[in-house]
């Protein structure tokens, strides 16, 4: 692949030179209480316009995904109580070994297993918007991040079914709003993170669902959450994105989850799609080819 | 929330790696609430229309250089009028679809080899002027008065610019079939193999189809030719495509797809046996069999559009060729 590299450091890897530890978020799933203050806080410090109030019939999900107007959003997943031993009996351990809280992310009295977890880009290692964005509006940020810049984009689209996760699309309203007609996504908050500042989510998160720092710490606490849970019975928690040798090369912002991604509306194995572009560039010379013999052919003795 | 997935209708027999794919899919996938993963290209009909557009400018070129260096002055004449007309509409139709078209020019700051439309803008961009160069060389030859130096000037360079357009012609009518399939809409990248066949094909069947609905008798056998052969061409990839697009491929056999995917091979085999039975004796039949090959072209890359927009609205084209790809490995 062009700019194709296996280098941990996608930062680097761009041409910045001496920048600091790759940025990320892990998004814990298994302490998310489903409180919205990640989506209050990113609207509110990024000045997102407000993109539809309606009741969508999704448990207490009224936002629905994620979307030019919308860059983080918490899902809802009602499951009926499950089989003693699938793991979701078992109270969670509390956020209390590290934080000194004690909030229960499900319950077994309510009869359901609740799950809730925050999306929000994954800023890939690989990332398929900034491969193909045709203006060099999407870049990569000192931090290992992916990022519009808004006075670039033209609003071609092609960055939106590039996306293997369906997080960026283009702002289509309301009429007179920032943006409007350009790519938005979450920018892990660019702004704050030069001021050395959390990203606005992480900041409101009460629970520290959203953990926000340097990827390499995130990922080993990560595994350390995974291990902490299996031990105590909680089997179904599994990380995602947070493998460098996965279909994206690793997403900085990685999650864990209680089931499987789909559950969550997330990809089970997103591979970013310029992967196979040098093969797609192969059949277009040979069908580049086929035409261009062909049409010579069509002109042996043209004349009737 | 599981959903019971339909039985996939079609299945055939691939080949190579694809064989594989033959396992029973899951009976059951699970989505959030049915909702899409990935999401849609934004993109309205401007799309599709281009992708016939730029087909038509390139087949035509590739005609209108043959026919300048041949010498059948008619034929070269429809033909460099239709690479022109091709690339200024479709040039028109991409600029038009852009969610700020004020500002195409920012596709000029910067050229990159991982992105499809950028190495098609440049390619377009390239390709316009010089097409538009031949073509103006013709409307000049038809005026009653002889432009002073310009007139010199498009005498001199008409040939030179159809050639080299010519020689763009080949990335032109392939690269779109690379702009759709380096995506994640399920049933683009499915066709990735496919796609760039398909669509030379078809800009062959569409830039032959125009020289026959142009051009007198005498003059089209290289039309002809053309057209026929990139209508086999795509016909024969579009049977394989199927095979290689898996579960996707059902999202050409529902909706609005089926209904232009069965337009198009219906009007493309028409205009080919058309061609073929008729094409170089009945001066009507040539023109009707080519106005049939330019419909099939139509349809073809609007069919190919909805499909893949069908295939990314609905999640069980997402999750159930990933969760077969997780269990095979």
């Amino acid at each position: 692949m062009p700019g194709w590299s296996t280098a941990a450091d996608p930062a680097a890897d761009t041409g910045w030179s001496e920048a600091p530890a790759r940025k990320g978020f892990f998004t814990d799933g298994s302490v998310c209480i489903g409180c919205k203050a990640c989506e209050v806080a990113c609207k509110e410090w990024n000045g997102i316009p407000e993109d539809g109030l309606q009741m969508l019939g999704m448990s207490y999900d009224n936002t629905g995904g994620l979307g030019a107007s919308t860059w983080r959003h918490v899902a809802f997943i009602e499951q009926p109580r499950r089989p003693v031993g699938a793991g979701s009996l078992t109270p969670l351990p509390m956020v209390a070994a590290t934080h000194g809280q004690n909030m229960p992310a499900s319950s077994p009295e309510t009869g359901i297993r609740w799950l809730m977890s925050s999306d929000v880009c994954k800023h890939c290692t690989h990332a398929a918007c900034l491969d193909v964005c045709p203006t060099g509006a999407l870049m990569r940020t000192e931090f290992g991040t992916v990022v519009v810049q808004d006075d670039v984009c033209n609003g071609c689209g092609y960055c939106i079914p590039a996306c293997p996760f369906g997080v960026i699309d283009r702002r289509e309203g309301p009429a007179g709003a920032r943006n409007v007609g350009i790519a938005q996504k979450c920018t892990l908050c660019y702004d704050r993170l030069r001021d050395g500042m959390t990203p606005a989510c992480a900041q409101a998160c009460p629970t520290q669902s959203i953990q926000y720092g340097d990827l390499d710490e995130l990922r080993a606490r990560a595994n350390h959450r995974v291990e902490e849970l299996h031990a105590a019975g909680v089997t179904d928690a599994r990380l995602y994105g947070a493998d460098p040798a996965d279909g994206i090369g690793g997403a900085g912002a990685f999650f864990l989850l209680l089931d499987e991604p789909e559950v969550y509306g997330l990809p089970p194995d997103p591979v970013v799609t310029t992967r196979d572009l040098p093969a797609m560039w192969r059949t277009a010379a040979v069908a580049g080819a086929t035409l261009l013999a062909g049409a010579a052919a069509a002109f042996v003795r043209a004349r009737s | 929330m599981t959903v019971q997935a339909d039985a996939p209708r079609r299945r055939r027999r691939g080949g190579g790696r694809d064989a594989e794919h033959l396992m029973v899919p899951p009976a059951t996938f699970t989505s959030y609430y049915g909702r899409p993963i990935v999401k849609a290209a934004p993109w309205q009909s401007d799309i599709p229309a281009y992708l016939f557009l730029g087909g038509l400018a390139a087949g035509s070129s590739l005609l209108a250089a043959g026919a300048d260096l041949m010498n059948l002055p008619e034929l070269r004449r429809v033909a460099r009028l239709g690479a022109f007309f091709g690339a200024v509409a479709g040039s028109a139709a991409l600029i038009h679809d852009l969610g700020r078209p004020a500002r195409f020019l920012n596709m000029m700051r910067t050229a990159k080899p991982t992105s499809p439309m950028s190495v098609g803008t440049w390619i377009l961009t390239t390709f316009g002027p010089l097409a538009s160069m031949a073509a103006a060389a013709e409307v000049a030859a038809v005026l009653p008065f002889r432009i002073p130096i310009a007139g010199r000037l498009l005498d001199a360079g008409a040939r030179p610019a159809g050639l080299l357009a010519a020689a763009l012609a080949p990335g032109l009518a392939s690269y779109t079939g690379v702009l759709l399939a380096d995506t994640a809409t399920p049933a683009w990248h499915a066709a990735h193999r496919e796609l760039p066949l398909i669509f030379v094909g078809s800009a062959a069947a569409a830039g032959g189809g125009l020289g026959m609905v142009g051009a007198r008798l005498s003059e089209t056998r290289p039309a002809r030719r053309m057209a026929v052969g990139g209508a086999v061409l795509a016909l024969t990839m579009e049977l394989q495509m199927e095979r290689s697009m898996g579960l996707s491929a059902d999202t050409l056999h529902s909706g609005k797809a089926e209904r232009l995917f069965k337009a198009s091979r219906a009007l493309s085999i028409a205009g080919a046996i058309g061609t073929v039975a008729l094409g170089g004796r009945n001066r009507i039949a040539a023109g009707m069999s080519g106005a049939a090959l330019l419909a099939g072209s139509v349809c073809t890359r609007f069919a190919i559009f909805e499909a893949g927009q069908a295939s990314a609205r609905d999640p069980r084209y997402t999750v159930i060729p990933q969760r077969e790809r997780v269990a095979r490995s």
